[in-house]
Protein backbone atom coordinates (compact mmCIF):
# COMPACT_ATOMS: atom_id res chain seq x y z
CA UNK A 1 0.00 0.00 0.00
CA UNK A 2 1.15 3.21 -0.76
CA UNK A 3 0.57 7.28 -1.90
CA UNK A 4 0.44 8.50 -5.10
CA UNK A 5 1.29 11.64 -4.78
CA UNK A 6 -0.21 12.90 -8.24
CA UNK A 7 -3.80 11.99 -7.18
CA UNK A 8 -3.07 11.83 -3.50
CA UNK A 9 -5.33 8.14 -3.88
CA UNK A 10 -4.27 4.93 -2.16
CA UNK A 11 -2.75 2.51 -4.49
CA UNK A 12 -1.84 -1.31 -3.42
CA UNK A 13 -4.80 -1.68 -1.35
CA UNK A 14 -6.30 -4.42 -2.91
CA UNK A 15 -4.41 -6.87 -1.04
CA UNK A 16 -5.08 -5.60 2.25
CA UNK A 17 -8.74 -5.08 1.18
CA UNK A 18 -9.03 -8.58 -0.15
CA UNK A 19 -7.29 -10.38 2.92
CA UNK A 20 -9.79 -8.24 5.08
CA UNK A 21 -12.36 -9.18 3.18
CA UNK A 22 -11.81 -13.28 2.95
CA UNK A 23 -11.21 -12.84 7.23
CA UNK A 24 -14.98 -11.85 7.11
CA UNK A 25 -16.00 -14.09 5.00
CA UNK A 26 -14.59 -17.01 7.07
CA UNK A 27 -16.03 -15.43 10.22
CA UNK A 28 -19.56 -14.93 9.04
CA UNK A 29 -19.01 -18.91 7.69
CA UNK A 30 -17.98 -20.13 11.00
CA UNK A 31 -20.92 -18.17 12.38
CA UNK A 32 -23.21 -19.48 10.47
CA UNK A 33 -22.30 -23.33 11.52
CA UNK A 34 -22.80 -21.35 15.08
CA UNK A 35 -26.46 -20.45 13.96
CA UNK A 36 -27.25 -24.67 13.31
CA UNK A 37 -24.96 -25.34 16.57
CA UNK A 38 -26.75 -22.74 18.94
CA UNK A 39 -29.44 -20.48 17.42
CA UNK A 40 -29.47 -18.23 20.66
CA UNK A 41 -26.11 -17.83 21.60
CA UNK A 42 -25.08 -16.87 17.56
CA UNK A 43 -28.31 -13.82 17.97
CA UNK A 44 -26.74 -12.33 20.99
CA UNK A 45 -22.90 -12.72 19.60
CA UNK A 46 -23.91 -11.19 16.78
CA UNK A 47 -26.16 -8.35 17.86
CA UNK A 48 -22.92 -7.50 20.32
CA UNK A 49 -20.51 -7.41 17.14
CA UNK A 50 -23.59 -5.71 14.57
CA UNK A 51 -23.53 -2.89 17.16
CA UNK A 52 -20.01 -2.85 18.18
CA UNK A 53 -19.27 -2.12 14.28
CA UNK A 54 -22.38 0.20 13.71
CA UNK A 55 -21.38 2.57 16.68
CA UNK A 56 -18.13 3.06 14.68
CA UNK A 57 -20.15 4.65 11.67
CA UNK A 58 -22.86 6.33 13.91
CA UNK A 59 -19.63 7.83 15.44
CA UNK A 60 -18.42 8.96 11.90
CA UNK A 61 -21.74 10.26 10.68
CA UNK A 62 -21.24 12.77 13.89
CA UNK A 63 -18.20 13.41 13.26
CA UNK A 64 -18.51 14.75 9.57
CA UNK A 65 -22.08 16.36 10.47
CA UNK A 66 -20.20 18.43 13.14
CA UNK A 67 -17.24 18.82 11.09
CA UNK A 68 -19.98 20.70 8.29
CA UNK A 69 -22.44 22.79 10.75
CA UNK A 70 -19.08 24.34 12.46
CA UNK A 71 -17.27 24.90 9.02
CA UNK A 72 -14.21 23.23 10.80
CA UNK A 73 -10.96 23.49 9.30
CA UNK A 74 -8.55 21.61 10.90
CA UNK A 75 -10.34 18.29 10.27
CA UNK A 76 -10.44 19.17 6.43
CA UNK A 77 -7.33 16.07 6.04
CA UNK A 78 -9.87 13.93 7.64
CA UNK A 79 -12.95 14.53 6.77
CA UNK A 80 -12.30 11.82 3.73
CA UNK A 81 -11.97 9.10 6.31
CA UNK A 82 -15.06 10.04 8.45
CA UNK A 83 -16.76 10.07 5.56
CA UNK A 84 -16.00 6.96 4.60
CA UNK A 85 -16.57 5.66 7.88
CA UNK A 86 -20.02 6.66 8.31
CA UNK A 87 -20.85 5.32 4.77
CA UNK A 88 -20.23 2.08 6.77
CA UNK A 89 -23.87 2.92 7.81
CA UNK A 90 -26.15 1.90 4.80
CA UNK A 91 -23.74 -1.01 4.17
CA UNK A 92 -24.53 -1.82 8.03
CA UNK A 93 -27.88 -2.41 6.73
CA UNK A 94 -27.22 -5.51 4.62
CA UNK A 95 -25.91 -6.89 8.22
CA UNK A 96 -29.04 -6.13 9.89
CA UNK A 97 -30.62 -8.57 7.85
CA UNK A 98 -29.77 -12.12 9.97
CA UNK A 99 -31.34 -10.21 12.75
CA UNK A 100 -34.52 -9.73 11.29
CA UNK A 101 -34.60 -13.43 11.55
CA UNK A 102 -34.05 -13.55 14.85
CA UNK A 103 -36.10 -11.20 16.88
CA UNK A 104 -37.90 -14.31 18.62
CA UNK A 105 -34.51 -15.46 19.97
CA UNK A 106 -33.98 -11.71 20.98
CA UNK A 107 -36.81 -10.01 21.69
CA UNK A 108 -39.12 -10.88 24.57
CA UNK A 109 -41.82 -8.29 23.39
CA UNK A 110 -42.20 -10.20 19.87
CA UNK A 111 -43.76 -13.13 21.49
CA UNK A 112 -47.98 -12.95 21.83
CA UNK A 113 -47.99 -15.62 24.01
CA UNK A 114 -45.62 -13.79 26.68
CA UNK A 115 -47.36 -10.33 25.99
CA UNK A 116 -50.40 -11.92 26.33
CA UNK A 117 -49.79 -12.99 30.13
CA UNK A 118 -47.77 -9.72 30.92
CA UNK A 119 -49.54 -6.30 31.49
CA UNK A 120 -46.83 -4.17 31.42
CA UNK A 121 -45.59 -5.47 27.80
CA UNK A 122 -49.37 -4.77 26.57
CA UNK A 123 -49.10 -1.64 27.26
CA UNK A 124 -45.90 -1.50 24.79
CA UNK A 125 -47.09 -3.32 22.48
CA UNK A 126 -48.13 -0.44 20.52
CA UNK A 127 -44.67 0.19 20.04
CA UNK A 128 -42.50 -2.73 20.48
CA UNK A 129 -44.29 -5.34 17.78
CA UNK A 130 -42.49 -6.74 15.08
CA UNK A 131 -44.13 -5.08 12.31
CA UNK A 132 -43.10 -1.75 13.86
CA UNK A 133 -39.91 -3.08 14.53
CA UNK A 134 -39.31 -4.13 10.97
CA UNK A 135 -40.14 -0.78 9.65
CA UNK A 136 -38.40 1.61 12.03
CA UNK A 137 -35.36 -0.55 11.85
CA UNK A 138 -35.72 -0.13 8.03
CA UNK A 139 -36.50 3.33 8.40
CA UNK A 140 -33.65 4.23 10.35
CA UNK A 141 -31.34 2.70 7.68
CA UNK A 142 -33.13 4.68 4.67
CA UNK A 143 -32.42 8.14 6.54
CA UNK A 144 -28.72 7.15 7.41
CA UNK A 145 -28.37 5.46 3.85
CA UNK A 146 -29.48 8.77 1.70
CA UNK A 147 -27.62 11.41 4.41
CA UNK A 148 -24.40 9.57 4.12
CA UNK A 149 -24.70 9.04 0.48
CA UNK A 150 -25.73 13.12 0.22
CA UNK A 151 -22.64 14.04 1.95
CA UNK A 152 -20.44 11.92 0.50
CA UNK A 153 -21.07 12.15 -2.87
CA UNK A 154 -21.02 16.29 -3.10
CA UNK A 155 -17.93 15.98 -1.30
CA UNK A 156 -16.19 13.85 -3.92
CA UNK A 157 -17.74 16.15 -6.26
CA UNK A 158 -15.67 18.52 -5.64
CA UNK A 159 -12.26 17.23 -6.75
CA UNK A 160 -13.57 18.22 -10.18
CA UNK A 161 -13.79 21.76 -9.17
CA UNK A 162 -14.96 23.23 -5.76
CA UNK A 163 -18.50 24.90 -5.79
CA UNK A 164 -19.26 27.17 -2.72
CA UNK A 165 -22.64 26.53 -3.08
CA UNK A 166 -22.66 22.70 -3.30
CA UNK A 167 -20.77 22.98 0.66
CA UNK A 168 -23.48 25.33 1.19
CA UNK A 169 -25.70 22.74 0.71
CA UNK A 170 -24.35 20.15 2.50
CA UNK A 171 -23.95 22.56 5.65
CA UNK A 172 -27.76 23.07 5.49
CA UNK A 173 -28.44 19.02 4.93
CA UNK A 174 -25.95 18.85 8.48
CA UNK A 175 -28.61 20.71 10.42
CA UNK A 176 -30.88 18.85 9.47
CA UNK A 177 -28.74 15.74 9.42
CA UNK A 178 -27.91 16.00 12.99
CA UNK A 179 -31.58 16.39 14.41
CA UNK A 180 -32.07 13.05 12.44
CA UNK A 181 -29.09 12.05 13.96
CA UNK A 182 -30.16 12.84 17.21
CA UNK A 183 -33.29 10.35 16.88
CA UNK A 184 -32.51 7.82 15.06
CA UNK A 185 -29.55 6.62 17.34
CA UNK A 186 -32.05 7.01 20.35
CA UNK A 187 -34.74 4.94 18.80
CA UNK A 188 -32.05 2.39 16.84
CA UNK A 189 -30.31 1.97 20.66
CA UNK A 190 -33.64 2.12 22.19
CA UNK A 191 -34.75 -0.26 19.49
CA UNK A 192 -32.00 -2.91 19.53
CA UNK A 193 -30.47 -2.92 22.87
CA UNK A 194 -33.02 -1.77 25.52
CA UNK A 195 -35.68 -3.76 24.23
CA UNK A 196 -33.86 -6.82 24.97
CA UNK A 197 -35.21 -6.04 28.77
CA UNK A 198 -38.68 -4.48 27.58
CA UNK A 199 -39.78 -4.19 31.28
CA UNK A 200 -36.15 -1.47 31.65
CA UNK A 201 -36.37 2.18 30.03
CA UNK A 202 -33.91 4.70 30.66
CA UNK A 203 -34.48 7.90 28.77
CA UNK A 204 -30.99 8.44 28.90
CA UNK A 205 -30.08 5.21 27.22
CA UNK A 206 -29.76 6.99 23.50
CA UNK A 207 -27.11 9.61 24.65
CA UNK A 208 -25.02 6.73 26.70
CA UNK A 209 -24.85 5.11 23.49
CA UNK A 210 -23.73 8.33 21.60
CA UNK A 211 -20.97 9.07 23.88
CA UNK A 212 -19.64 5.36 22.71
CA UNK A 213 -20.06 5.74 19.71
CA UNK A 214 -17.98 9.27 19.49
CA UNK A 215 -15.35 8.12 21.57
CA UNK A 216 -14.65 4.52 19.55
CA UNK A 217 -14.54 6.11 16.05
CA UNK A 218 -12.35 8.51 17.49
CA UNK A 219 -10.18 5.44 18.83
CA UNK A 220 -10.19 4.13 15.54
CA UNK A 221 -9.46 7.21 13.85
CA UNK A 222 -6.03 7.60 15.57
CA UNK A 223 -5.51 4.03 15.07
CA UNK A 224 -6.23 4.02 11.14
CA UNK A 225 -4.05 7.46 10.49
CA UNK A 226 -1.50 6.17 12.55
CA UNK A 227 -1.57 3.16 10.66
CA UNK A 228 -1.79 5.10 7.43
CA UNK A 229 1.07 7.25 8.13
CA UNK A 230 3.49 4.18 8.56
CA UNK A 231 2.75 3.31 5.29
CA UNK A 232 3.41 6.61 4.03
CA UNK A 233 0.24 7.98 3.05
CA UNK A 234 -0.94 11.59 4.76
CA UNK A 235 2.49 11.73 5.38
CA UNK A 236 3.80 16.00 5.95
CA UNK A 237 0.00 16.45 5.71
CA UNK A 238 -1.06 15.00 9.23
CA UNK A 239 0.82 16.04 12.30
CA UNK A 240 1.36 15.88 15.85
CA UNK A 241 -1.12 19.07 16.07
CA UNK A 242 -4.09 16.87 14.63
CA UNK A 243 -3.43 13.87 16.72
CA UNK A 244 -3.57 16.22 19.75
CA UNK A 245 -7.28 17.62 18.66
CA UNK A 246 -8.32 14.48 18.30
CA UNK A 247 -6.64 13.44 21.95
CA UNK A 248 -8.55 16.03 23.39
CA UNK A 249 -11.75 15.02 21.42
CA UNK A 250 -11.03 11.45 22.68
CA UNK A 251 -10.10 12.96 26.07
CA UNK A 252 -13.52 15.33 26.57
CA UNK A 253 -15.99 12.39 25.48
CA UNK A 254 -14.60 9.51 27.32
CA UNK A 255 -15.49 12.31 30.26
CA UNK A 256 -19.03 12.67 28.64
CA UNK A 257 -19.08 8.82 28.67
CA UNK A 258 -18.74 8.56 31.92
CA UNK A 259 -21.17 11.40 33.19
CA UNK A 260 -23.94 9.59 31.28
CA UNK A 261 -23.14 6.27 32.76
CA UNK A 262 -23.06 7.78 35.86
CA UNK A 263 -26.53 9.82 36.01
CA UNK A 264 -28.05 6.56 34.44
CA UNK A 265 -27.06 4.53 37.35
CA UNK A 266 -27.45 6.94 39.87
CA UNK A 267 -31.06 8.13 39.33
CA UNK A 268 -32.15 4.61 39.63
CA UNK A 269 -29.90 3.57 42.14
CA UNK A 270 -31.44 7.02 44.18
CA UNK A 271 -34.88 6.21 43.17
CA UNK A 272 -34.80 2.34 44.17
CA UNK A 273 -37.84 1.43 42.30
CA UNK A 274 -37.75 -2.42 41.49
CA UNK A 275 -39.15 -2.30 38.06
CA UNK A 276 -36.06 -0.21 36.81
CA UNK A 277 -33.43 -1.71 39.47
CA UNK A 278 -33.43 -5.13 38.29
CA UNK A 279 -31.43 -3.94 35.27
CA UNK A 280 -28.20 -3.08 37.45
CA UNK A 281 -28.82 -6.09 39.50
CA UNK A 282 -28.87 -8.64 36.75
CA UNK A 283 -25.13 -7.26 36.10
CA UNK A 284 -24.37 -7.51 39.27
CA UNK A 285 -25.05 -11.34 39.43
CA UNK A 286 -22.29 -13.91 39.19
CA UNK A 287 -19.38 -13.07 37.03
CA UNK A 288 -21.02 -10.02 35.41
CA UNK A 289 -20.42 -8.28 39.07
CA UNK A 290 -16.52 -8.70 37.83
CA UNK A 291 -16.97 -7.55 34.63
CA UNK A 292 -19.47 -4.47 35.09
CA UNK A 293 -16.29 -3.61 37.50
CA UNK A 294 -14.23 -3.73 34.42
CA UNK A 295 -16.13 -1.66 32.72
CA UNK A 296 -16.58 0.99 35.34
CA UNK A 297 -12.40 1.42 35.86
CA UNK A 298 -11.79 0.34 32.05
CA UNK A 299 -14.08 2.92 30.74
CA UNK A 300 -13.11 5.86 33.09
CA UNK A 301 -10.06 5.79 34.93
CA UNK A 302 -8.06 4.32 32.63
CA UNK A 303 -8.53 6.33 29.66
CA UNK A 304 -8.45 9.64 31.81
CA UNK A 305 -5.61 8.99 33.47
CA UNK A 306 -4.00 8.17 30.12
CA UNK A 307 -5.02 10.98 28.41
CA UNK A 308 -5.12 13.78 31.32
CA UNK A 309 -1.40 15.26 30.44
CA UNK A 310 -1.12 17.21 27.09
CA UNK A 311 2.06 15.26 26.34
CA UNK A 312 0.17 11.97 26.55
CA UNK A 313 -2.14 13.68 23.80
CA UNK A 314 0.76 14.25 21.52
CA UNK A 315 2.82 11.02 21.83
CA UNK A 316 2.20 9.07 18.78
CA UNK A 317 2.59 6.06 20.71
CA UNK A 318 0.58 6.74 24.17
CA UNK A 319 -2.39 8.16 22.16
CA UNK A 320 -2.90 5.17 20.11
CA UNK A 321 -2.07 2.27 23.17
CA UNK A 322 -4.99 4.42 24.49
CA UNK A 323 -7.13 3.83 21.57
CA UNK A 324 -6.82 0.84 21.53
CA UNK A 325 -7.96 -0.11 24.82
CA UNK A 326 -10.97 2.21 24.06
CA UNK A 327 -11.41 0.13 21.07
CA UNK A 328 -11.57 -2.63 23.78
CA UNK A 329 -13.32 -1.05 26.20
CA UNK A 330 -16.12 -0.24 24.28
CA UNK A 331 -16.63 -4.07 23.30
CA UNK A 332 -16.70 -4.93 26.88
CA UNK A 333 -19.33 -1.75 26.92
CA UNK A 334 -21.14 -3.61 24.14
CA UNK A 335 -21.43 -6.95 25.47
CA UNK A 336 -22.36 -5.74 29.30
CA UNK A 337 -25.54 -4.57 27.65
CA UNK A 338 -26.33 -6.90 25.69
CA UNK A 339 -25.32 -10.84 27.01
CA UNK A 340 -26.69 -10.31 30.36
CA UNK A 341 -29.95 -10.89 29.02
CA UNK A 342 -28.94 -14.12 27.37
CA UNK A 343 -26.74 -15.62 30.14
CA UNK A 344 -28.06 -14.41 33.62
CA UNK A 345 -26.03 -16.74 35.70
CA UNK A 346 -22.54 -15.12 35.12
CA UNK A 347 -20.06 -13.90 32.09
CA UNK A 348 -19.70 -16.94 29.80
CA UNK A 349 -17.79 -16.32 26.53
CA UNK A 350 -18.61 -18.01 23.31
CA UNK A 351 -16.20 -18.83 20.24
CA UNK A 352 -19.31 -16.97 18.09
CA UNK A 353 -18.22 -13.84 19.55
CA UNK A 354 -14.62 -13.88 18.34
CA UNK A 355 -16.23 -15.23 14.75
CA UNK A 356 -18.86 -12.67 14.63
CA UNK A 357 -16.54 -10.01 15.55
CA UNK A 358 -14.65 -11.20 13.34
CA UNK A 359 -16.99 -11.88 10.35
CA UNK A 360 -18.89 -8.23 10.40
CA UNK A 361 -15.04 -6.44 11.39
CA UNK A 362 -13.38 -8.13 8.61
CA UNK A 363 -15.90 -6.80 5.88
CA UNK A 364 -16.47 -3.61 7.73
CA UNK A 365 -12.78 -3.21 7.17
CA UNK A 366 -12.71 -4.04 3.51
CA UNK A 367 -15.60 -1.67 2.70
CA UNK A 368 -13.65 0.81 4.59
CA UNK A 369 -10.40 0.50 2.64
CA UNK A 370 -11.73 -0.24 -0.91
CA UNK A 371 -14.02 2.86 -0.63
CA UNK A 372 -11.25 4.99 1.04
CA UNK A 373 -8.83 4.08 -1.90
CA UNK A 374 -11.68 4.97 -4.80
CA UNK A 375 -10.72 9.00 -4.31
CA UNK A 376 -8.42 11.56 -2.93
CA UNK A 377 -8.05 10.35 0.83
CA UNK A 378 -8.04 14.82 0.61
CA UNK A 379 -10.16 16.69 -0.35
CA UNK A 380 -7.56 18.59 -3.10
CA UNK A 381 -9.76 21.22 -4.13
CA UNK A 382 -10.59 22.69 -0.95
CA UNK A 383 -9.79 26.29 -0.08
CA UNK A 384 -9.05 25.90 3.34
CA UNK A 385 -6.77 22.98 3.22
CA UNK A 386 -3.84 24.37 3.74
CA UNK A 387 -4.92 26.10 6.92
CA UNK A 388 -5.93 22.10 7.86
CA UNK A 389 -2.22 20.94 7.07
CA UNK A 390 -0.67 23.96 8.77
CA UNK A 391 -3.44 23.99 11.73
CA UNK A 392 -1.87 24.57 15.23
CA UNK A 393 -4.08 23.16 18.29
CA UNK B 1 10.92 55.88 52.05
CA UNK B 2 8.97 54.37 49.38
CA UNK B 3 6.30 51.99 49.70
CA UNK B 4 7.02 49.99 46.51
CA UNK B 5 9.50 49.00 45.05
CA UNK B 6 10.86 50.90 42.05
CA UNK B 7 9.37 48.98 38.74
CA UNK B 8 12.30 48.92 36.03
CA UNK B 9 12.72 51.08 33.17
CA UNK B 10 10.81 50.06 29.95
CA UNK B 11 11.73 49.83 26.62
CA UNK B 12 8.26 50.38 24.87
CA UNK B 13 8.72 49.50 20.61
CA UNK B 14 5.51 49.43 18.47
CA UNK B 15 5.01 47.06 15.57
CA UNK B 16 2.94 47.25 12.60
CA UNK B 17 1.41 43.78 12.43
CA UNK B 18 0.80 40.89 13.91
CA UNK B 19 3.11 39.01 11.69
CA UNK B 20 5.64 41.46 12.40
CA UNK B 21 5.16 41.18 15.60
CA UNK B 22 5.57 37.53 15.81
CA UNK B 23 8.82 37.83 13.58
CA UNK B 24 10.29 40.70 15.94
CA UNK B 25 9.64 38.29 18.87
CA UNK B 26 12.04 35.32 17.27
CA UNK B 27 14.51 38.23 16.50
CA UNK B 28 14.46 39.38 20.13
CA UNK B 29 14.90 35.85 21.52
CA UNK B 30 17.54 34.50 19.39
CA UNK B 31 19.39 38.14 19.83
CA UNK B 32 19.19 36.98 23.79
CA UNK B 33 16.88 38.91 25.60
CA UNK B 34 15.13 37.42 28.44
CA UNK B 35 12.59 40.09 30.07
CA UNK B 36 10.51 41.12 27.42
CA UNK B 37 7.12 40.65 26.76
CA UNK B 38 4.52 40.93 23.77
CA UNK B 39 1.20 42.57 23.73
CA UNK B 40 -1.65 42.26 21.45
CA UNK B 41 -5.45 42.67 21.78
CA UNK B 42 -5.75 38.89 20.75
CA UNK B 43 -3.42 35.69 21.15
CA UNK B 44 -1.75 35.10 18.22
CA UNK B 45 -0.53 31.33 17.29
CA UNK B 46 2.65 30.92 17.28
CA UNK B 47 3.69 33.28 19.80
CA UNK B 48 4.83 31.07 22.83
CA UNK B 49 7.16 29.57 20.21
CA UNK B 50 8.60 32.29 19.28
CA UNK B 51 9.22 33.94 22.46
CA UNK B 52 10.70 31.07 23.84
CA UNK B 53 8.54 31.11 26.33
CA UNK B 54 7.80 27.14 28.82
CA UNK B 55 4.42 25.93 29.25
CA UNK B 56 2.75 27.40 31.74
CA UNK B 57 2.82 25.52 35.35
CA UNK B 58 -1.08 27.31 35.34
CA UNK B 59 -2.25 23.82 34.35
CA UNK B 60 -0.39 21.61 37.45
CA UNK B 61 -1.58 24.06 39.97
CA UNK B 62 -5.13 23.65 38.64
CA UNK B 63 -4.64 19.75 38.66
CA UNK B 64 -2.99 19.56 41.94
CA UNK B 65 -5.95 21.44 42.96
CA UNK B 66 -8.01 19.29 41.38
CA UNK B 67 -6.84 16.01 43.49
CA UNK B 68 -7.15 18.40 46.93
CA UNK B 69 -10.95 19.06 46.01
CA UNK B 70 -11.63 15.59 45.12
CA UNK B 71 -10.09 13.95 48.04
CA UNK B 72 -11.48 17.09 50.52
CA UNK B 73 -14.97 16.63 49.46
CA UNK B 74 -14.85 12.86 49.98
CA UNK B 75 -13.59 13.50 53.66
CA UNK B 76 -16.02 15.81 54.22
CA UNK B 77 -18.72 13.54 53.21
CA UNK B 78 -17.75 10.61 55.09
CA UNK B 79 -16.99 12.42 58.03
CA UNK B 80 -20.22 14.20 58.42
CA UNK B 81 -22.43 11.85 57.25
CA UNK B 82 -20.63 8.84 58.53
CA UNK B 83 -19.19 9.66 61.19
CA UNK B 84 -19.62 12.97 63.38
CA UNK B 85 -23.74 12.53 62.60
CA UNK B 86 -24.20 9.40 61.53
CA UNK B 87 -27.95 9.46 59.51
CA UNK B 88 -30.00 7.29 57.71
CA UNK B 89 -31.64 8.34 54.34
CA UNK B 90 -33.95 5.81 52.09
CA UNK B 91 -32.26 3.08 54.05
CA UNK B 92 -28.89 3.64 52.24
CA UNK B 93 -25.48 2.83 53.82
CA UNK B 94 -24.16 5.96 55.84
CA UNK B 95 -21.30 6.17 53.78
CA UNK B 96 -22.54 5.86 49.76
CA UNK B 97 -20.75 6.21 47.44
CA UNK B 98 -23.01 7.36 44.17
CA UNK B 99 -24.68 9.66 46.80
CA UNK B 100 -21.55 11.44 47.33
CA UNK B 101 -20.15 11.48 43.70
CA UNK B 102 -21.92 14.52 42.38
CA UNK B 103 -20.69 16.78 45.33
CA UNK B 104 -17.14 14.96 44.80
CA UNK B 105 -17.63 16.04 41.04
CA UNK B 106 -18.66 19.58 41.81
CA UNK B 107 -16.21 20.66 44.66
CA UNK B 108 -13.61 18.84 42.01
CA UNK B 109 -14.66 21.41 39.39
CA UNK B 110 -14.70 24.25 41.79
CA UNK B 111 -11.43 23.74 43.13
CA UNK B 112 -9.43 23.29 39.76
CA UNK B 113 -11.58 26.76 38.50
CA UNK B 114 -9.52 28.06 41.60
CA UNK B 115 -6.46 26.86 41.03
CA UNK B 116 -6.63 27.84 37.03
CA UNK B 117 -7.71 31.63 37.97
CA UNK B 118 -5.60 32.25 41.18
CA UNK B 119 -2.46 30.32 39.42
CA UNK B 120 -2.90 32.60 36.89
CA UNK B 121 -3.29 35.56 39.19
CA UNK B 122 0.28 34.65 40.85
CA UNK B 123 2.09 33.90 37.83
CA UNK B 124 0.58 36.54 36.35
CA UNK B 125 1.22 38.93 39.38
CA UNK B 126 -1.39 40.70 39.30
CA UNK B 127 -3.70 42.58 40.94
CA UNK B 128 -1.30 45.02 41.11
CA UNK B 129 -1.61 49.31 41.33
CA UNK B 130 0.30 50.61 38.64
CA UNK B 131 2.47 50.06 35.56
CA UNK B 132 5.00 51.58 34.20
CA UNK B 133 3.66 51.19 30.71
CA UNK B 134 0.88 52.85 31.28
CA UNK B 135 2.83 55.93 31.45
CA UNK B 136 2.78 55.42 27.65
CA UNK B 137 0.11 57.21 25.52
CA UNK B 138 0.45 55.40 22.85
CA UNK B 139 0.56 52.21 24.93
CA UNK B 140 -3.13 52.39 25.06
CA UNK B 141 -3.73 50.96 21.76
CA UNK B 142 -2.69 47.71 22.49
CA UNK B 143 -6.60 46.65 23.08
CA UNK B 144 -7.54 47.71 19.53
CA UNK B 145 -4.57 47.75 16.84
CA UNK B 146 -1.13 48.19 18.40
CA UNK B 147 1.20 45.43 18.48
CA UNK B 148 3.86 46.28 21.26
CA UNK B 149 7.21 44.62 22.38
CA UNK B 150 7.98 45.76 25.61
CA UNK B 151 11.94 45.48 26.78
CA UNK B 152 12.93 45.49 30.89
CA UNK B 153 15.39 47.33 31.71
CA UNK B 154 16.17 44.45 34.12
CA UNK B 155 17.68 42.63 31.07
CA UNK B 156 21.43 41.98 31.49
CA UNK B 157 21.58 42.44 28.01
CA UNK B 158 19.62 45.83 28.09
CA UNK B 159 21.38 48.77 27.09
CA UNK B 160 19.31 51.65 25.94
CA UNK B 161 21.64 52.96 23.03
CA UNK B 162 22.20 49.58 21.99
CA UNK B 163 18.88 48.13 22.34
CA UNK B 164 17.07 51.15 20.67
CA UNK B 165 19.39 50.75 17.78
CA UNK B 166 18.67 47.15 17.54
CA UNK B 167 14.90 47.65 17.60
CA UNK B 168 15.13 50.08 15.05
CA UNK B 169 17.06 46.88 12.46
CA UNK B 170 14.34 44.95 13.44
CA UNK B 171 11.35 47.32 12.10
CA UNK B 172 10.23 48.54 15.43
CA UNK B 173 8.99 52.51 15.56
CA UNK B 174 7.94 54.80 18.14
CA UNK B 175 10.36 53.68 20.98
CA UNK B 176 10.51 55.22 24.32
CA UNK B 177 11.67 54.58 27.55
CA UNK B 178 8.98 54.62 30.53
CA UNK B 179 10.02 55.32 33.66
CA UNK B 180 8.31 54.52 37.20
CA UNK B 181 7.80 57.43 39.06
Amino acid sequence: MHWDLDTFKIRGSEKMANMALMIGLAGLALSAYGYIADRGQFFYSYLTSFMYWLTIGLGALFFTLIHYLANAKWSIIIKRWSETVMFTLPFMGIMFIPICFGLHDLYEWSHEDVVATDHLLQGKAAYLNVNFFLIRSLGYFVIWGLLTWFIRSKSIEQDQGYSESSMMKVRRVSAFGMIMFALTISFASIDWIMSLSPHWYSTIFGVYMFAGAFVSFLSFTVLAIKYFEGKGILKDIISVEHYHDIGKLMFAFIIFWSYMAFSQYFLIWYAHIPEETFWFLDRWEGTWKQFSMLLMIGHFPIPFLGLIVQNAKRNKFVLPTVAIWIMFIHWVDMYWLILPTFSPEGFNLSWMDATTFVGIGGTFIWFVISRYSANSVIPINDPHLGTSIRHTS
Amino acid sequence: MKLFKRHPDIMLVEFGSPQELIDAAGKIKEAGYKDFDCHSSYAIHGMDEAMGLKPSIVGRISGICAAFGTTSALLLQWWTSAVDYPLVISGKPLFSLPAFIPVTFAVTILFAAFGALFGMLITNRIPRFNHPLFNSDKFGKFSDNGFFVSLEASDPKYNEEGSRNFFESIGGRNIEVLTDE
